[in-house]
């Protein structure tokens, strides 16, 4: 399993009816090694161009300049076959929990056709034990969540939703877009350790998106921080953290109050 | 005299299989100038404990029991006309969702008119104006609409908003919780510099314990509609004793110690069903066999702290 963005570049808009130019992504490399499973944080601030990358290794966008390669050949040319295996390989966890379901379907769906279209069970009786244990690991109760539509749930209980599929799914490569931002501190503490646990145990590589360096800190190997389309800075998350050499990564980290009462974070200082 | 005196709240929300208690016996004074920062899961009752406070409970929802004193009115216990008068002038909500607080097909500054209108206050182009420059926003943003502005800005008119009758109470419920976090610092800024030079107390809903640790005077902790610990923010961060508030400030992911994760197992109850007990009790780890049919009562344990457990 390998994963590449190989100088990709996307430009948005510039035809005769689509507005200005854009250029949301450019010249980004990004290479999840295809030896070990790996955990890469991408973060910045909205627009920086975390979701547009997160699309093109999902596959639903073409980049406009560059190549996005899976296993090394490029998923644009890929036969049915393996395009069928690509799309069973990497899973996505969406950033927008209310536009990722079906709203006229019982949210039992989304957990069982998978199963079944990806073969873990035979029948849907086979895949709701599936389902059941998938939701517990996400601190669902199964009884309270199966059966009912997206509109009755709130966007923490879809977002944990979202983990609880790909977590059935056992995917080789998780590419989850702020997977935990409508979820409390408390769980999502719950939610990043069975993410993390995923790597050790089936051996899953996980991209995760996010503006929250501190949960970057705490499961990724290393970090990528975007600007207006642009990586600034790149490497090990711990290095990159503790000693940041872009204006922009000490800002973000700067940014992130400090939970102790005693250290002036200088909120009191006029704005 | 206090700024806000909250007696005894208790609000229930109507199901089809019972009345579900989603704030439970709830009491706390906040003082002129002061910040309160209501904490808890989902479900805590944290939200809807700060709005019952503006009485923005709707059906199925009620108001069951308690008293709100706000310079000695009760709104709890105020008719329609009253109740219309003390929003927004005495105590004024900064919303959660800003993206979508402000009239789409309005200006800013036409938003800003409706207010004063509403309360035969003083309005016009150069209080509108101050009030802008107050947060920080440019004044000729009174002329745009709510779609030519960014999350942060829209946050800040909805700020804006919220003082300009100068209340003497605020009530922000996750008012960052859709920002970048660069501009939650500077919105958080703005929120306490307009704070400070009204003498305005706030309540500030939210989950992020960081957050609460650098802008609140003291904390409250929720569980299940109880507010199980108030006290003040160094005393809670130091020394907290209910054993919640232990787990609630060790889940917070910090930059020292990776990959630890010290999540809180277990769910919250279903308030259809509350145990009989203490509600934390099922997941609490110093839980004793009194805990599981007890309810504990209120104790003081200093000047502002009090706390409902039995082994606190």
């Amino acid at each position: 399993m390998s994963l590449e963005l190989r100088d990709v570049g996307v430009t948005f808009g510039g035809g005769l009816f689509a507005g200005p130019r854009k250029q949301a992504v450019r010249g980004v490399k990004l290479r999840l090694p295809s030896d070990a499973p790996h955990i890469l944080a991408i973060v910045g601030e909205s627009g920086s161009g975390k979701t547009t990358l997160t699309r093109l290794l999902l596959g639903l966008l073409r980049p406009t300049t560059g190549q996005m390669l899976w296993q090394g050949r490029d998923i644009w040319g890929l036969d049915r076959a393996s395009w069928t295996a690509y799309r069973r390989a990497v899973q996505a966890i969406f950033q927008d929990p209310f536009g990722a379901y079906n709203p006229v379907y019982r949210v039992d769906r989304m957990l069982i056709l998978p199963a079944l279209n990806f073969g873990l069970a035979k029948t849907a009786d086979e895949a709701h034990p599936l389902a059941e244990a998938a939701l517990a690991a996400v601190g669902l109760r199964p009884a309270e969540t199966l059966g009912r539509f997206p509109h009755q749930l709130s966007g923490g209980q879809r977002q944990r939703l979202m983990v609880a599929r790909a977590m059935m799914l056992k995917p080789q490569v998780l590419v989850a877009d702020e997977p935990v931002s409508m979820v409390d501190a408390s769980l999502r503490a719950t939610i990043l350790e069975s993410l993390s646990r995923l790597r050790t145990e089936t051996g899953m590589s996980l991209v995760y998106v996010t503006h929250d360096l501190a949960t970057a800190y705490q499961i990724a190997d290393t970090i990528m921080v975007m600007r207006n389309g642009e990586v600034v800075e790149e490497g090990d998350v711990v290095s990159v953290i503790r000693a940041p050499a872009h204006a922009y990564t000490s800002e973000l980290v700067a940014a992130l109050p400090p939970p102790d009462p005693t250290i002036d974070w200088g909120l009191e200082t006029s704005p | 005299m206090s700024a806000l005196s909250v007696r005894h709240l208790t609000v229930e929300f109507a199901t089809r299989a019972g009345a579900a208690r989603a704030v439970n016996d709830v009491s706390f004074d906040l003082e002129p100038g002061e910040r309160l920062g209501l904490v808890g899961e989902s479900g805590s009752g944290k939200t809807t404990t700060a709005l019952s406070l503006l009485r923005l409970i709707r059906p199925p929802g009620r108001l069951v029991a308690g008293e709100i004193l706000i310079a000695g009115q009760d709104i709890a216990a105020a008719g329609p006309e009253a109740l219309r008068r003390m929003r927004a002038a005495r105590i004024a909500l900064v919303p959660q969702g800003a993206m979508n607080a402000l009239n789409p097909v309005l200006t800013c500054a036409a938003q800003f008119e409706d207010l004063f209108a509403a309360h035969n206050a003083q309005g016009g182009r150069a209080r509108i104006a101050a009030l802008l420059t107050s947060v920080g926003l440019d004044p000729a943003v009174a002329d745009r609409y709510p779609h030519q502005l960014s999350g942060g800005m829209k946050q800040r008119v909805c700020i804006a908003l919220a003082i300009a009758l100068r209340p003497a109470v605020i009530v922000a419920d996750e008012p960052t919780s859709a920002l970048d976090v660069i501009v939650q610092k500077q919105v958080l800024k703005t929120l306490i510099a307009v704070q400070r030079d009204l003498g305005a107390a706030v309540v500030l809903v939210g989950h992020d314990m960081g957050l609460m640790a650098q802008f609140a005077h003291r904390i409250g902790v929720m569980y299940a509609g109880r507010l199980v610990e108030l006290g003040p923010v160094r005393e809670i961060f130091a020394d907290p004793r209910h054993p919640y508030t232990r787990m609630l400030i060790d889940s917070l992911p910090g930059f020292c110690e990776r990959g630890v994760f010290k999540g809180i197992p277990g769910l919250p109850p279903s308030l259809l069903s509350p145990p009989p007990g203490c509600p934390f009790a099922p997941r609490c780890p110093r839980a004793e066999p009194r805990c599981a049919v007890e309810v504990p009562e209120t104790r003081v344990l200093g000047p502002g702290h009090e706390v409902r457990c039995h082994v606190a």
